[in-house]
């Protein structure tokens, strides 16, 4: 089922306009810094990183993961994870697979390993496109981190692969509810716009300092923990949190997706 | 053995069963043919024969196993099925939609066996020149031959098909009727829903005729068909015959007909009688043609007007 997933997903025409879509992210960056670099006073608004990609390309990478995280990661999720089973129900596959005969678990469950292996595979896209630019364009150096040290080219790339890494598992959580979504409505757009509605709004939420209080039970809570990465020593705190926060969503939906699906009538 | 039962089985929407206790058995090796108008309940039950819908009462029993959305019955394993419109990935060409199914299974040699069962899958089903193309490009005429090769792609002893031959041109759907009695020939039992009779008439071992959820007749064809006989008589004088037809008892007098008049035959009442009884009154009757009933007639009398329900 899983292999399945894959089959299915290479023969889209929408798989590689994501993916497309997040590899080229780092190269517009690059060029557009390559292009005008930018000056320290009128870039308050920049994405963090951008000043510094014109010394070091492995800024490029880092910069990549900063800008697709918001945006074109939870719309991401919301085709692989929204689209997963409500997609199939809406083409009239879903009872196709369940009489082939899939378990509902299992199917449930590939569609999640699935969802998280193309996510995975799209970061290390936007890690790969970055750094090939990045390197192009400015070459790579020993990283400065945010607290003054500096890493070298290895150690900073590894610390880059933890980055995406931590992201990815920073996202289990959101596509899990996408899955848990999907279950629920024979409607493959409509799965797929309410996830990313859920991840931008939970998003919005952690940046409205009045809700406060709620923050640190958003699924997207700890999706900007991994800059602590960049520090000397690395601050394990905020990931720490944000691993649990999004591994608590990501079991709760995901066992609500078993139950609501074990027993729902596929009528579609 | 039996292949399908169904005890009970009742699937409420609110306050409708949408099927109401309906009690059926398919035999091994029929080709059963399931009647009745939209909305009548069939895909309903079809639905829970395979795991797809909780029934709200009752049961059903596939292939000796009892059938929930729980678990992965081992029996659909051993089922091939074909639900309403195929059910079909556009986006991958017709031999990848035949991979896919194949491989979505789990037992390595059950997913070898089925994806060594394509090529003669497509010959038979008549799209081995249209194997490479996207099912996007396939007409509904075709997406229905693909639908029945991926039910069939694990060669199963009891094919499930809901309107297969919906879409389908007159030489097509003569096709999938020869193609579904020589599966049966060939020991599968095939259970076909449909609106159809005609299709249903010429090639089912025995048909159940379901209305509102239940079954309302059952039987062979030609028994369903012959459990009233009509006949039509040409006669010289209509205004005596009707005097005297409608004094018979066990006749039903149609209105309609001037010189041709159409009558009903119940219980032992036979159409010699019905002659005698004319002659000797002096009126003079040209013709006395038996008219079996179709099946049609008989459908339409057991569904009544065809009201659809939930």
């Amino acid at each position: 089922m899983f292999k399945v997933e894959w089959i299915k997903a290479l023969r889209r025409w929408r798989t590689y306009l994501i993916a497309a879509a997040l590899g080229g992210v780092p190269f517009l960056i690059v060029l557009a810094v390559k292009l005008s670099p930018p000056t320290p006073s009128g870039s308050e608004d920049a994405p963090p990183f951008l000043l510094q990609i014109v010394q070091n390309g492995l800024f490029a990478p880092l910069t990549g993961l900063a800008v697709v995280q918001p945006f074109f990661l939870s719309l991401a999720i919301g085709l692989f994870a929204g689209d997963a089973v409500a997609g199939e129900a809406q083409a009239g596959t879903l009872r196709s697979l369940l009489v082939r005969p899939v378990g509902r678990a299992r199917l449930v469950l590939s569609k999640y390993a699935a969802a998280m292996t193309m996510l995975g595979v799209l970061l290390l896209g936007v890690i790969a496109s970055g750094a090939l630019f990045g390197g192009i364009a400015f070459g790579f150096g020993p990283l400065p981190t945010l607290s003054g040290s500096s890493l070298s080219v290895v150690q900073a790339s590894l610390r880059i692969l933890a980055a995406g890494g931590y992201i990815l598992v920073a996202a289990a959580g959101i596509t899990a509810i996408g899955i848990f979504v999907s279950t629920l409505t024979d409607s493959g757009p409509g799965a797929t716009v309410a996830t990313v509605i859920l991840a931008i709004t939970s998003q919005i939420l952690d940046n409205i300092p009045s809700v406060h209080a709620i923050h640190a039970y958003l699924p997207t809570h700890g999706w900007l923990a991994y800059t602590d990465l960049f520090r000397f020593p690395v601050d394990w705190e905020g990931m720490r949190a944000g691993i649990v926060v999004s591994g608590a969503y990501a079991a709760v939906f995901l066992t609500a997706a078993l139950l609501v699906f074990g027993r729902k009538d596929v009528t579609a | 053995m039996t292949a399908l039962v169904a005890r009970g089985l009742t699937k409420r929407y609110g306050d409708v069963n949408v099927v109401d206790g309906l009690d059926l058995t398919v035999e091994r090796g029929e080709l059963y043919g399931f009647l009745g108008p939209n909305g009548a309940g069939k895909t309903t039950t079809i639905r829970m024969a395979l795991g797809l819908i909780v029934p709200s009462g009752g049961e059903v029993d596939l292939l000796g196993q009892r059938m929930s959305t729980r678990g992965r019955p081992s029996s659909l394993a051993r089922t091939g099925a074909m639900i309403e419109e195929p059910a079909l990935y556009k986006f991958l060409s017709g031999r990848r939609n035949l991979e896919v199914f194949a491989k979505a299974g789990v037992g390595r040699d059950d997913v070898r066996r089925r994806l060594g069962r394509i090529d003669e899958l497509l010959e038979i089903v008549g799209l081995t020149s249209a194997a490479k193309k996207r099912v996007k490009a396939y007409s509904q005429g075709m997406r229905q031959r693909l639908g029945l090769a991926v039910a069939m792609l694990g060669a199963p002893e009891i094919l499930v098909l809901d309107e297969p031959t919906n879409g389908l041109d007159p030489s097509g759907m003569r096709e999938i009727r020869q193609l579904l009695q020589r599966l049966t020939e060939g020991g599968t039992t095939v259970f076909v829903s449909s609106h159809l009779l005609a299709e249903v008439e010429t090639m089912c071992d025995r048909v159940g005729v379901l209305s509102h959820g239940r079954l309302v007749a059952e039987g062979p064809p030609s028994a369903l068909r012959g459990a009233v006989e009509r006949v039509r008589l040409d006669v010289d004088d209509a205004v005596r015959a009707r005097g005297i037809l409608a004094a018979m008892p066990g006749v039903e007098l149609s209105p309609e007909g001037e010189r041709q008049l159409r009558i009903r035959l119940l219980g032992d009442v036979t159409a010699a009688r019905v002659n005698a009884a004319l002659v000797s009154a002096g009126v003079e009757v040209s013709a006395l043609v038996p008219e079996r009933e179709s099946l049609e007639d008989v459908f339409l009398e057991l569904v009544g007007d065809g009201d659809v329900q939930g």
